[in-house]
């Protein structure tokens, strides 16, 4: 391999660096495979994600029906698997269409703070100056709150439903992504490979995908990838204060709202959806680690 | 010294502004008009216009935020819509209530994570160290209002050994120490302590580790002194960044004890948030996240400047 201390900048070069450029995400990938804590969690979440997408074909019940003769059916009952709630729908079908709701509110945050966060990030740490202090000034306001009781103040202002929990869940994710993406690119911006390709004829767009983008993303997608076990919690609890979907709606943090009533009766069934969240925001949790240490990423 | 305070002072102003700007504008992202809470939907326009009037409501907005923020700097953050008193009597108790928790979860959480991250760094790749942290692991992993359930569930509901709901046994709202009321404590304090446990072992664990492997450590210890004198200077030079992350949580704790507190029906600012909100009881939910988040940031600050009070190397 002689071709490995070519210095690989153009990332759309001809196919003979294919194997170089292979390099860093080819070794990243054997490291993960290497991983079996990371593959395990990997596999739960796909599980979880699969089941709630396919829910219509998989699930045994409808989510809806009620029956106030099978009421609180404990685990195990024929026909039921994981028994049934305080309105006598099916638990397990209940849990599979409650990831619909809980990972959308879970992911969807994360994912439009990565874009918004990480955008308004880039410019303040790329063009630095006034434009840096008016940015990173406004963040600083919202590492005024914790962040739990931003997100419950303004979806408590703004009303329940699943969109508005979702607007304030990224409004708390957008300043903390915002500050990573700053911190990495004004740390790039001053090295002297960027110095050196701003004397070349690469206009400002072309450094910033290149050099600057190529160079941010990393640890950004890491950050916020640990953020999605946060946003699980708070968004589940959003629901669980009422905030967020509106019953009959299936949703984990709904559903151990509505079976707090029954802990007396049916207490396994109670705490059933808390698994769910535990689960998969843990799962989440560890799969981030296990990328930060593939992608060897110090934050 | 000085100068660093007064620096920090200075910084924190505008920070603070800003929030009173954020708290302000909860009450017009919602929703319909803020009257429309209290008045009756066939209201005639001038009953509407004068009650506009009453509250200031008919002036452009940055008169009425300048209004506002003048009552709030004197402590009047105006009167509760649902029980007509004013937001700061409702308040103060709260506020109280929600610290004893807070402080409780903050100081159980710190002598556990203290322990567990001490023996994780210390025994650092060990078996030890790996059980320490996936427990770390699991403590921020673990949504704690389903924590809570489960304790209510295992210690209330099976064992019935511990109280499930309110903050007395008399049913008052306000808490004096005594061995009963001392067991309303116990479970809410436990489900509030896990997520700084496992952010305190994690930190700990990391400067732990991180200083054991340090010259000076080695030096220490060829010079011959004990492993106890050893973990002294350890602890001495980890110490301000465990508070700093410490300070933190408490005031995440103080924020976010809502979900526990509504839980266990304790009676504090998140049981008191939660009926603002369902009650669009504006002038509450706006009074009661001020004042939270200027406690956070008043926190903040002063893990600033303990924290540069133990490490001068911070104050640039």
């Amino acid at each position: 391999m002689t071709t490995t201390a070519t210095p690989v900048d153009d990332r759309t070069e001809a196919p003979a660096f294919v194997a170089a450029r292979r390099g860093y995400w080819g070794s990243v990938f054997t490291r993960l495979s290497h991983d079996p804590i990371t593959i395990v969690c990997a596999v739960i979440v796909m599980i979880i994600l699969l089941a709630a997408v396919f829910a219509p074909w998989i699930a045994p019940h409808d989510p809806y029906k009620t029956s106030m003769l099978k009421r609180l059916a404990p685990i195990g009952t024929d026909g039921f698997l994981l028994g049934t709630d305080e309105l006598g729908r099916d638990m397990l079908t209940r849990l599979i269409y409650g990831g619909r709701v809980s990972l959308f509110t879970a992911i969807a945050p994360v994912f439009t703070a990565l874009v918004v966060g990480g955008t308004l990030g880039i410019i303040a740490g790329f063009v630095g100056g006034r434009v840096n202090m008016i940015i990173m000034r406004t963040t600083d306001v919202f590492y005024a709150f914790p962040s739990i009781l931003l997100a419950i103040a303004i979806s408590g202002a703004l009303g329940g439903g699943i969109l508005n929990a979702v607007l304030s869940l990224t409004l708390i994710f957008v300043p903390p992504i915002c500050r990573v993406a700053e911190t990495v690119t004004t740390q790039v911006r001053n090295l002297d490979f960027v110095a050196a390709a701003r004397a070349t004829p690469a206009g400002t767009f072309r450094i910033l995908r290149v050099h600057v983008l190529g160079n941010v993303l990393g640890p950004v997608l890491i950050y916020a990838s640990s953020l999605v076990s946060v946003s699980i919690i708070i968004a589940s609890g959003l629901s669980f204060l009422g905030l967020g979907v509106t019953p009959p709606e299936a949703d984990w943090g709904l559903m151990l709202n509505t079976l707090r009533q029954s802990i007396y009766v049916a207490p396994v069934n109670a705490a059933l959806p808390g698994v769910m969240i535990f689960v998969t925001g843990m799962c989440f949790n560890l799969m981030s680690d296990g990328l930060r240490t593939a992608m060897d990423v110090k934050l | 010294m000085l100068i660093y305070i007064l620096r920090r002072l200075l910084y924190v102003i505008p920070i603070a502004l800003g929030v009173t700007v954020v708290c302000f504008s909860l009450v017009y992202i919602g929703p319909g008009d803020p009257l429309s809470s209290i008045l009756p939907e066939d209201a005639p326009q001038e009953v509407i216009d004068r009650i506009k009037a009453e509250y200031g409501l008919d002036k452009p907005l940055p008169v009425q935020y300048a209004v506002w923020l003048g009552k709030a700097l004197i402590g009047d953050f105006g009167t509760s819509i649902v029980t007509g008193r004013p937001v700061l009597v409702e308040l103060g108790p709260s506020l109280v209530n929600s610290l004893i928790l807070a402080i409780g979860g903050a100081m159980l959480g710190f002598i556990v994570g203290v322990v567990l991250g001490g023996l994780a760094g210390y025994y650092h790749g060990r078996p030890a160290d790996r059980m320490f942290t996936a427990l770390a692991i699991t403590g921020v992993s673990v949504p704690h209002y389903w924590l809570a359930i489960v304790l209510v569930i295992i210690f209330s509901v099976e064992l019935a050994v511990l109280p499930s709901l309110g903050m007395t046994a008399s049913g008052s709202t306000e808490f004096t120490f005594s061995a009963e009321n001392f067991q309303h404590l116990v479970l809410p304090v436990i489900a509030l302590s896990v997520i700084p446990a496992g952010i305190v072992t994690r930190t700990v664990r990391g400067a732990v580790a991180e200083l054991l492997n340090m010259e000076f450590v080695e030096a220490l210890r060829s010079k011959g002194l004990s492993e106890a004198k050893v973990i002294k200077h350890v602890t001495k030079n980890a110490a301000p960044q465990v508070l700093a992350v410490m300070g933190l949580q408490l005031g995440y704790l103080l924020g976010g004890s809502i979900l526990i507190e509504t839980v266990f029906a304790w009676p504090g600012t998140g049981l008191l948030l939660n009926n603002a909100i369902f009650s669009r009881d504006i002038p509450v939910l706006q009074g009661t996240i001020l004042a939270l988040a200027l406690i956070f940031v008043a926190l903040n600050l002063t893990v600033d400047i303990v924290q540069a009070t133990l490490d001068p190397r911070i104050k640039r």
